[in-house]
C-alpha cells in the first residue's frame, strides 16, 4: 500500500501558531479520511517554522464501498387499494436507481416507511486525493494575511506545496503555487530536494538540517542546555513558554552560552531577565546557589559553524540593550515621586475618565474607604491612601516606558529608593495582582486594599463611560479585574459588602468626573457585571446555578460569606430534614414579594399565632443579626429555621388576605418583615429543593 | 563597509530588481513609510517598485548627541514592491549578502512582528529580521492603508541603516560609524543632533508651532477639497512633524493630544480615498503601461 504526503511550504510562521496548527492539520486529515471512507494505518503531522506537513501511511487504494439505506415515503401510501405500488413508491425507487423488488419497510417512531439499499461504489483514492486542497485552504490560524495579488488569507504566504501519492504528484494549485515532489531544507544549510517516496520525508529533511518534529527539537535544546550547565557549573531554569517559542523559531537548534558585562548586574534582576527573555528570547543563567550570572543562553537556527561570530553579535546586542537599561535606571532614580506624579497629569487613562493623575486621586479616596471597611488601623489606613495615590508613578519612568511588563515591579524598587516605607512600596507592586485568572494575590492588607480600589475604579469608570465589555470584547481586561476583586475579598476575609464598595467607587467617580451615564444606571450595570464574575467563580467551585442565584442573584454582600452560605445551602437542598423548614420559609417569600409600605402594629394583632410569630421574629432577629455579622452561616440559618413552626402556626390559623383591610395590611407587614430576614441570608425561593428525590 | 558604500550597494542591488531609485522626500517625517512614495503609492491596483534612503526625524528620541543608540534623526533604507513578489525573502537575503553578510556565518531569523499605525489607518503583518539577535529590518506585508484594504499587497522592507552599520563596522557608538573614508557620523551629524535636541526640548517657539499646526491642518483640508492629493498630503506630513515637536516638548495637554491625533488620522484617511479616486480618474496609468508591455 502506498503512503501519502502533503507539505505546505510557508514563509516563517509565527511561532505561537505552530503547535496548534500541527494538531489541527492532523485532526482535519483524520476527519477527512473518515468522511471520504479511506482506510489508512497512521497519520503523522510535522512542523517547523517553514512548513506544516502530514504523512498518511499505508492508505487504501480506494474508498470503502458501502450500502446506504435510503428512506422513502410512508408505507401506508406505498400501495393502492388493489395492492399495486403507487406513483410515490415507484418514483422513489426510480430516483434511487432501484426497482420495486428492492423495497422493504422499517419502522421509525412507530411509522412504517419504505426503504431501499443503495450501493455506493468506492472511488480510487488517487481520484479523491486532489480534494485535500480544501483541507489546506481551510486551515485556521490566530491571524491571517494576504500577499501579492492573492485573495487567500493564510498565516503567512504559501511558497511551495508537496503532494505525493506514492511516487506520483497529486495535482492541484493554491494561490498560484502548483504541487510538486520538491521540498526545501534549512534556509541556509539545506537546499532543494526531490522526495522519491512520502516515507522518506522525515529523514530527507534531517539531511537538509530540518528537524520537523517539535518535541525532538525541544528535547535537543534541553539536552544542549544541560551540557552547557555541566560544562560551566551553572543552572538554567527552563521557562516552558519561552522554550516552546524558541523551539518554534528554529528548524535546527544549536544552543550556546554568551555573556554580558559584569557591571550590568547592578541593574535589578527583573530588568535583566526581561531584557533577556522577552526581548532577545534568551534563557537567563544562574549560579549553582541561585544568583543571576552575567551569562545567557541563546539558541541559533543552524549548526555550530562560526558560532563565535553569532555569539559575539548576540552579546553586542544584549550589552547595548543593558546599557540603555542602566541609563534608564540611573536617570529614573534622579527624579522623585513628585516629579513623576506631575508627569501623570499629562497621561490619559481613558478619554472620558481623565488622566492617570485624576485616577490616582480617585483611587486614593476609594482605598481609604476600603481600609475603613476592612477595619485596618489608622496607620495602615494612612499608608493605604498614600500607596494608592502614588501607585502609578512608575508608568512615566523611562524603564517602564521601555519594559511595560515591569510596571509595579519598578515602582516598588524606585519607591524604596525614594525613601517610601517598605509596606507602601510593596503595595505598589502588589496592586496589579492577580495578573492572571488564578495568579498570586496581594500578600499584604495595604496591597489588597489598593488592588481592589484600583480595579474597582477602572471597572466602574469604564462602564460609566459606556464601554461595557460584550462577548469576546474586553480590551481593558475588566472581567479578570472583577474576578480579582472578589478573589482578594475572599482571601482577606474582609467584612466589606461588594455593593457598598461599588457605591463608594461610583460616589467618588461621579463627584469628580462629568459626562458619564446616569449614576443609578451605572450602579446597576457595575453590580450586574461583578455579579456575573461572582457566578463564574462560584460555578468554578462546583456550586450549582440555583444555589448561586440564591446567595448572589440579588446582591453579593460579603463575598466570602456568600461562598460559605452557598456551601451550606448546597448541602441543605439535599437534606430531607430541612424540607419542612424550607417549605415554611419559601412560603413567606412567595407571599411577601413587595413592600406593603408600613411597619407592623403589634396592637392590631387579632390572633395568638400572629402575635407569637411576631415575638419570635423579634427575638430571632437580634440573634440572627449577630450571627450574620460574625459570618456564621450555620448558626444564622438555624435561627431562621427556628421560626418555621411559628410560621406554620401562622398560616394554619390566619387568613393573610383577610376581609378586614387593617388586619390584612398588618399581616402582610409581618410577613414582609420575616421575609426581609430570610432574604438577607439568601433568596431561598430560587433554590430547586431536591429532598424529594 | 562604510555607510556610503552600504547605501550605494543597496541602491545598486534594488535597482537591478527593477526598483525605481528615488531620492529622500523633502518634507520632514518620522519614518520612510510616511513618504508619499510608500504610503500613497501602496494604495490602488497600480504596480509600484521603489527604493530610497529616508532620513527620519523623531524629535522625542533626541538625546543631545549623548546616547550611543538614539538619534533625533536616523536613516532608513526603504524598499517597496507591489504586488509583493513570491521570492521577496530570497531577494532580501541576497541584499544582505551584497552587504557582505554571509548567512552561513550568522544567524538570520524572521521573528513575527505585526505593524500598526492607527494615525495613518495602516496595518501590516510580517517580521522583524534578526541578525545574530539584532533587529536589522522591518519586513511588512501591508494589509490596510489609510483605512483601505491594500490590494494588491505591497511588501515594505525598512533597513535601519545605523543599526546595520554598527554591526557591519563593529562599533558600539553610532557617532563612531564611518560615513565615508575619513568621515564619521559624528563629523556630519553631531552638531545637528545637539542643536535639534536643544531646539526641540528647550528653545522651540511653542505658540508659533501651535499656530503652524492649525494653519497646516486647514491648508491640508482645503487643498484636498480641491482634489490636489499630493500637496494636501505634504501638509499632513507637516502637521505630523509639528505635532511631534510639540509633543516632545511636553506642551500638548491630554484632551488636545487626542484631538490632534484624530485630526491627522481623518485627514490621512480622506487623502487615501482621494488618491485612489484621482488615480482612477486618470485610468490607473501605471497599470495600463504594464499591460501594454
Amino acid at each position: 500500500m502506498k503512503d501519502v504526503l502533503f507539505e505546505i511550504g510557508l514563509e516563517e510562521m509565527p511561532a505561537r501558531f505552530m503547535n496548534e496548527a500541527e494538531q489541527q492539520l492532523k485532526e482535519k486529515t483524520e476527519a477527512w479520511l473518515k468522511e471520504e471512507r479511506i482506510a489508512y494505518k497512521r497519520v503523522t503531522a510535522y512542523q517547523s517554522p517553514r512548513r506544516l506537513a502530514v504523512l498518511i501511511s499505508e492508505i487504501a487504494p480506494e474508498q470503502a464501498t458501502i450500502e446506504e439505506e435510503m428512506k422513502g415515503p410512508a408505507a401506508k401510501i406505498a400501495k393502492d387499494e388493489a395492492g399495486n405500488w403507487t406513483k410515490a413508491a415507484i418514483g422513489f425507487t426510480k430516483g434511487q436507481g432501484a426497482s420495486t423488488e428492492d423495497l422493504y419497510t422499517k419502522e421509525i417512531k412507530g411509522v412504517s416507511y419504505l426503504f431501499v439499499k443503495k450501493r455506493v461504489e468506492g472511488r480510487p483514492t488517487r481520484d479523491v486525493l486532489p480534494a485535500f486542497k480544501e483541507i489546506i485552504t481551510h486551515m485556521q490560524f490566530g491571524k491571517n494575511m494576504r500577499w501579492g495579488s492573492e485573495t487567500l488569507r493564510y498565516a503567512r504566504p504559501i511558497r511551495w506545496l508537496v503532494a505525493l501519492y506514492g511516487q506520483d504528484v497529486i495535482p492541484f494549485e493554491i494561490a498560484q503555487v502548483t504541487t510538486s515532489n520538491v521540498t526545501f531544507g534549512h534556509r541556509f544549510l539545506g537546499g532543494e530536494v526531490k522526495i522519491a517516496e512520502p516515507g522518506d520525508y522525515e529523514n530527507l529533511l534531517r539531511g537538509q538540517y530540518v528537524i520537523p518534529v517539535f518535541s525532538e527539537r525541544r528535547d535537543l535544546i534541553i539536552e544542549q542546555i544541560k551540557v552547557i550547565e555541566q560544562e560551566h557549573g551553572c543552572s538554567v531554569p527552563i521557562d516552558e513558554a519561552l522554550l516552546e517559542e524558541v523551539t518554534n523559531l528554529v528548524e535546527y537548534p544549536t544552543a550556546f552560552i554568551g555573556s554580558f558585562a559584569d557591571g550590568y548586574l547592578e541593574i535589578p534582576d527583573e530588568v535583566l531577565i526581561t531584557s533577556m527573555k522577552e526581548h532577545q528570547r534568551y534563557f537567563p543563567v544562574l549560579s549553582e546557589d541561585g544568583k543571576l550570572l552575567p551569562r545567557f543562553i541563546a539558541v541559533r537556527n543552524g549548526d555550530s559553524a562560526h558560532i563565535d561570530t553569532v555569539k559575539k553579535g548576540n552579546e553586542k546586542v544584549l550589552n547595548a540593550r543593558l546599557s540603555d537599561a542602566r541609563f534608564f535606571y540611573e536617570e529614573d532614580r534622579k527624579g522623585s515621586i513628585r516629579t513623576y506624579m506631575d508627569k501623570l497629569e499629562r497621561v490619559v487613562f481613558q478619554e472620558k475618565l481623565g488622566t492617570y493623575h485624576a485616577k490616582a486621586k480617585r483611587v486614593a479616596n476609594l482605598a481609604k474607604k476600603i481600609a475603613e471597611l476592612a477595619g485596618l488601623d489608622s496607620d495602615a489606613a494612612a499608608k493605604t491612601e498614600h500607596a494608592a495615590y502614588i501607585s502609578k508613578f512608575d508608568l512615566v519612568t523611562n524603564m517602564v516606558g521601555e519594559f511595560t511588563e515591569l510596571e509595579g515591579i519598578m515602582g516598588e524598587k524606585y519607591a524604596l529608593h525614594f525613601g517610601e516605607e517598605p509596606d507602601v512600596a510593596q503595595a505598589i507592586r502588589e496592586h496589579y495582582l492577580p495578573v492572571q485568572a488564578n495568579g498570586d494575590l496581594p500578600a499584604s492588607d495595604i496591597g489588597a486594599a489598593v488592588a481592589i480600589a484600583d480595579k474597582l475604579d477602572t471597572i466602574s469608570g469604564t462602564i460609566a463611560a459606556g464601554l461595557i465589555p460584550s462577548g469576546s470584547q474586553d480590551p481593558y481586561g475588566l472581567r479578570r479585574q472583577a474576578a480579582g476583586i472578589l478573589r482578594i475579598l475572599e482571601d482577606r476575609n474582609w467584612d466589606a459588602a461588594v455593593e457598598t464598595l461599588i457605591a463608594s467607587a461610583l460616589d467618588i467617580l461621579y463627584a469628580e468626573v462629568a459626562g458619564l451615564s446616569d449614576q443609578a444606571k451605572a450602579s446597576e450595570e457595575v453590580g450586574q457585571f461583578i455579579r456575573q464574575r461572582a457566578f463564574y467563580l462560584l460555578r468554578e467551585q462546583n456550586i450549582e446555578q440555583d444555589v448561586i442565584q440564591a446567595v448572589a442573584g440579588l446582591e453579593i454582600g460579603i463575598f466570602s460569606y456568600a461562598v460559605k452560605k452557598a456551601a451550606v445551602l448546597a448541602q441543605k437542598r439535599q437534606d430531607p430534614e430541612f424540607k419542612q423548614v424550607e417549605e415554611a420559609l419559601v412560603r413567606v417569600l412567595n407571599i411577601a414579594k413587595s413592600d406593603p409600605g408600613h411597619a407592623v402594629e403589634p396592637e392590631w394583632f387579632a390572633t395568638e399565632s400572629e402575635k407569637a410569630l411576631y415575638e419570635q421574629a423579634q427575638t430571632a432577629e437580634k440573634e440572627f443579626v449577630r450571627y450574620q455579622h460574625a459570618k456564621e452561616e450555620h448558626k444564622a440559618l438555624e435561627v431562621l429555621a427556628s421560626l418555621a413552626p411559628a410560621i406554620e402556626q401562622f398560616f394554619d390559623n390566619n387568613m393573610v388576605m383577610a376581609d378586614d383591610e387593617k388586619l390584612k395590611q398588618n399581616r402582610l407587614a409581618l410577613l414582609w418583615h420575616v421575609a426581609g430576614l430570610i432574604r438577607s441570608y439568601a433568596d431561598l425561593s430560587a433554590i430547586e429543593w431536591k429532598q424529594q428525590f | 563597509m562604510n555607510i556610503q558604500e552600504m547605501i550605494l550597494t543597496l541602491q545598486t542591488y534594488w535597482s537591478r530588481q527593477n526598483c525605481i531609485l528615488l531620492q529622500a522626500y523633502d518634507v520632514e517625517k518620522g519614518a520612510g513609510t510616511m513618504s508619499p512614495m510608500t504610503l500613497l503609492r501602496s494604495l490602488g491596483p497600480e504596480p509600484w517598485n521603489a527604493a530610497y534612503v529616508e532620513p527620519s526625524r523623531r524629535p522625542d528620541d533626541g538625546r543631545y548627541g549623548q546616547n550611543p543608540n538614539r538619534l533625533y534623526q536616523h536613516h532608513q533604507f526603504q524598499v517597496v514592491m507591489k504586488p509583493s513578489p513570491p521570492n521577496i525573502q530570497e531577494l532580501y537575503l541576497k541584499s544582505l549578502e551584497a552587504l557582505g553578510i554571509d548567512p552561513l556565518r550568522h544567524d538570520i531569523r524572521f521573528v513575527e512582528d505585526n505593524w500598526e499605525n492607527p494615525t495613518l489607518g495602516a496595518a501590516g503583518l510580517g517580521w522583524e529580521v534578526w541578525l545574530d539577535g539584532m533587529e536589522i529590518t522591518q519586513f511588512t506585508y501591508f494589509q490596510q492603508i489609510g483605512g483601505l484594504e491594500a490590494k494588491p499587497v505591497t511588501v515594505e522592507l525598512t533597513y535601519g541603516i545605523e543599526r546595520l552599520a554598527s554591526y557591519i563596522q563593529d562599533k558600539d557608538d553610532v557617532f563612531d560609524l564611518e560615513w565615508t573614508e575619513g568621515v564619521t557620523v559624528r563629523d556630519i551629524f553631531f552638531q545637528p543632533e545637539y542643536e535639534h535636541s536643544k531646539y526641540t526640548f528647550e528653545e522651540s517657539n511653542t505658540d508659533m508651532l501651535f499656530e503652524l499646526f492649525n494653519k497646516f491642518e486647514q491648508e491640508a483640508r482645503e487643498t484636498m477639497e480641491k482634489g490636489l492629493v499630493f500637496p494636501a498630503y505634504d501638509y499632513v506630513l507637516k502637521c505630523s512633524h509639528t505635532f511631534n515637536l510639540l509633543d516632545a516638548k511636553g506642551v500638548i495637554s491630554v484632551t488636545e493630544r487626542t484631538g490632534y491625533i484624530s485630526k491627522i488620522r481623518s485627514l490621512a484617511r480622506n487623502i487615501a480615498k482621494a488618491y485612489v479616486a484621482e488615480r482612477e480618474k486618470l485610468g490607473f496609468p501605471m497599470l495600463k503601461e504594464e499591460v501594454s508591455e
